[in-house]
């Protein structure tokens, strides 16, 4: 196949067709102050060792996550992960970026994928799991959207304490659907009352478990309150880890039951790609966005995989699809199969003990300093913690003493007041004894 | 007395005084193929000629079936949700999918009587 570039007449007639007087007109929607007037300055060859050194210098000027004592959290999660989950995905049989079409011959692909369903659908308690989303958050978008469809209302009342990046990507999915969305305000201590702004226009409930916050709440209440309107509960979290040790949304009454698969498997790989899991109830299955594996037998009675209940779909629904979103982050969804596999149930319960008393240790350290108030008062492994000092500066300054202290709450709620105090801290099990002394001395230091 | 009816969609519309019993016609089953869902309103639901009243999905498809009729979900018939096969065993008859009440009565002399829809599918293939 040759590949044939546009030509210069080519451009003029497709900007002529839409009203485009150039390519960047194209780009208004993008805030002015966004923008950038004219080309980075750059020279126009450089040879590949002075490219990599000046690189090189560049990123040294990074304090890398695993460099330094690390307690960043806030829906991305640095957890070991063995070099066997690497080895294993980068064999030929498995590396592929995509679900493939012609899917029956790779029953290598669809088996991994079938068994990715069964994993999701246990962590979170529920009947049946697709093959994965892109990330926690269009996985979150793709509830919402689905609980219209099925309860066909068009109001979501989002918790206050839902990640924003999850609510962003509910309400960019929403606002040109002409979806009404009740976001909320954050309550940073876990007693946030949702189940007074459930009404009988509500079509899903959306909270986070543990919230933003770090936050564990019982959600039996609010399930059943939206369920007497109607409505459906789509429980979502940002850390799968806590799955082996929280309560599973499936049996506190959750509908649908979303989140970010990122810690299992996967690398922080600065904010993406990561893999977005969603279950749901049985009864629902064919509301469900995304793909679907099942388990069959062959002519000659043989287990085989299949691409299941394709009908919901864009290839063969066109607009009545179940979503746009027919595919995934593959490989991703491989490394989380992988390392859960190896985990196994037992030892991903023992993960998430291991990371529970490694936050608790933290917390107690941090509470015994002076002027530190844990502000959670139940946590997983991430919880957050109010100083008299402002977080941006206690960040900044924490760093130069080389411990990444976690994430300034204000950051992702811009605008809001009362936040500017707050750092929300995450401890795993990579964190040792000697890294959290490090965090309660340079604390200490910073706050004196 | 009762009289059966049809759409170019493909339904037939069974009309018992003012209750119309609602399906999709032994045509449309053939082109179908298996069907392994049936997607049914809820009861109590209004629907106005030409709206969406169910989706019939198929290994092959999912299409949606839209109301012949104006009128009110009276019943649906709960057995398609285990087995659905019955649409194909017997569209016309224990593969009905709902019934309506008619609110009115004059859109049924739009519809085609059976003679007519045979020589509709016909002219089809």
């Amino acid at each position: 196949m040759r590949y044939l570039p546009l030509t210069e007449p080519d451009r003029q007639a497709m900007l002529a067709r839409i009203g485009a007087g150039s390519i960047d007109d194209l780009f208004i929607d993008v805030p002015e102050e966004a923008r950038r007037e004219g080309l980075v300055d750059l020279p126009t060859r450089q040879g590949e060792l002075e490219v990599e050194r000046l690189l090189g210098a560049m990123a040294a000027k990074n304090t890398p996550a695993g460099s330094v004592p690390f307690f960043v959290g806030g829906g991305a999660y640095k957890h070991h992960v063995p070099a066997t989950v690497d080895h294993l995905i980068q064999r030929s049989e498995f590396l592929t970026a995509y679900t493939p079409y012609q899917p029956e011959i790779s029953q290598g692909t669809l088996q991994y994928l079938f068994e990715f369903q069964t994993q999701v659908a246990m962590l979170t308690g529920m009947d049946v799991a697709n093959a994965s989303m892109y990330d926690g958050s269009t996985a979150c978008g793709e509830a919402v959207l689905m609980a219209h469809r099925i309860t066909r209302k068009k109001k979501a009342v989002l918790s206050g304490s839902l990640h924003p990046h999850y609510r962003a990507v509910v309400e960019n999915l929403s606002d040109f659907a002409g979806y009404e969305i009740d976001p909320g305000a954050p309550v940073i201590d876990g007693t946030e009352d949702i189940i007074a702004r459930i009404d009988d226009e509500t079509s899903c409930v959306v909270v986070q478990n543990p919230d933003f916050f770090g936050n564990v709440r019982d959600l039996r209440a609010i399930a059943d309150a939206a369920h007497a309107k109607k409505a459906l509960l789509i429980v979502a979290f940002t850390e799968v880890v806590s799955l082996g040790l929280v309560t599973p949304p499936g049996e506190m009454g959750a509908d649908i039951v979303v989140g970010e698969g990122q810690s299992i498997g996967n690398a922080l790989n600065f904010g993406g790609p990561y893999v977005g899991l969603f279950a749901a109830k049985q009864k629902y299955v064919r509301q469900m966005p995304g793909r679907l594996c099942g388990e069959t037998v062959d002519a000659e009675g043989k287990r085989g995989f299949v691409l299941t209940l394709s009908t919901r779909e864009q290839h063969i629904r066109r607009e009545k699809a179940t979503s746009n979103i027919c595919t995934n982050s593959g490989l991703c969804c491989l490394a989380f199969t992988i390392h859960l596999s190896l985990l196994g149930e037992e030892g991903f319960g023992r993960l998430a003990r291991i990371n529970h008393a490694n936050a608790v240790k933290l917390a107690d350290q941090l509470d015994a300093l002076d002027g530190v108030e844990i502000v959670t008062p139940t946590f997983f492994n991430e919880f957050t913690i109010r100083t008299p000092k402002n977080a941006r500066d206690l960040i900044d300054e924490m760093a130069d003493k080389g411990v990444l202290a976690g994430v300034r709450v204000s950051r992702l709620w811009p605008g809001e007041d009362n936040l500017d105090d707050l750092v929300a801290v995450a401890s795993t099990e990579i964190n040792t004894d000697a890294d959290r002394a490090a965090f309660a001395s340079a604390l200490k230091e910073v706050l004196s | 007395m009762s009289t059966v009816k049809f759409t170019e969609d493909h339904e037939w519309v069974l009309v018992e005084g003012d209750v119309a019993t609602i399906g999709i016609t032994n045509y449309a089953q053939e082109q179908l193929g298996d069907v392994v869902f049936v997607e049914l309103p809820e009861v109590g639901r209004e629907v106005a000629k030409g709206d969406e009243a169910a989706v019939v999905e198929s290994v092959k498809a999912a299409s949606e079936v839209y109301a012949p009729i104006t009128g009110e979900i009276v019943e649906i018939n709960g057995a398609l949700d285990e087995t659905p096969a019955k649409v194909n065993e017997d569209a016309q008859g224990a593969g009905w999918f709902v019934k309506m009440k008619l609110s009115d009565t004059s859109e049924l002399e739009e519809l085609m009587d059976e003679a007519a829809y045979n020589t509709f599918t016909a002219g089809l293939d």
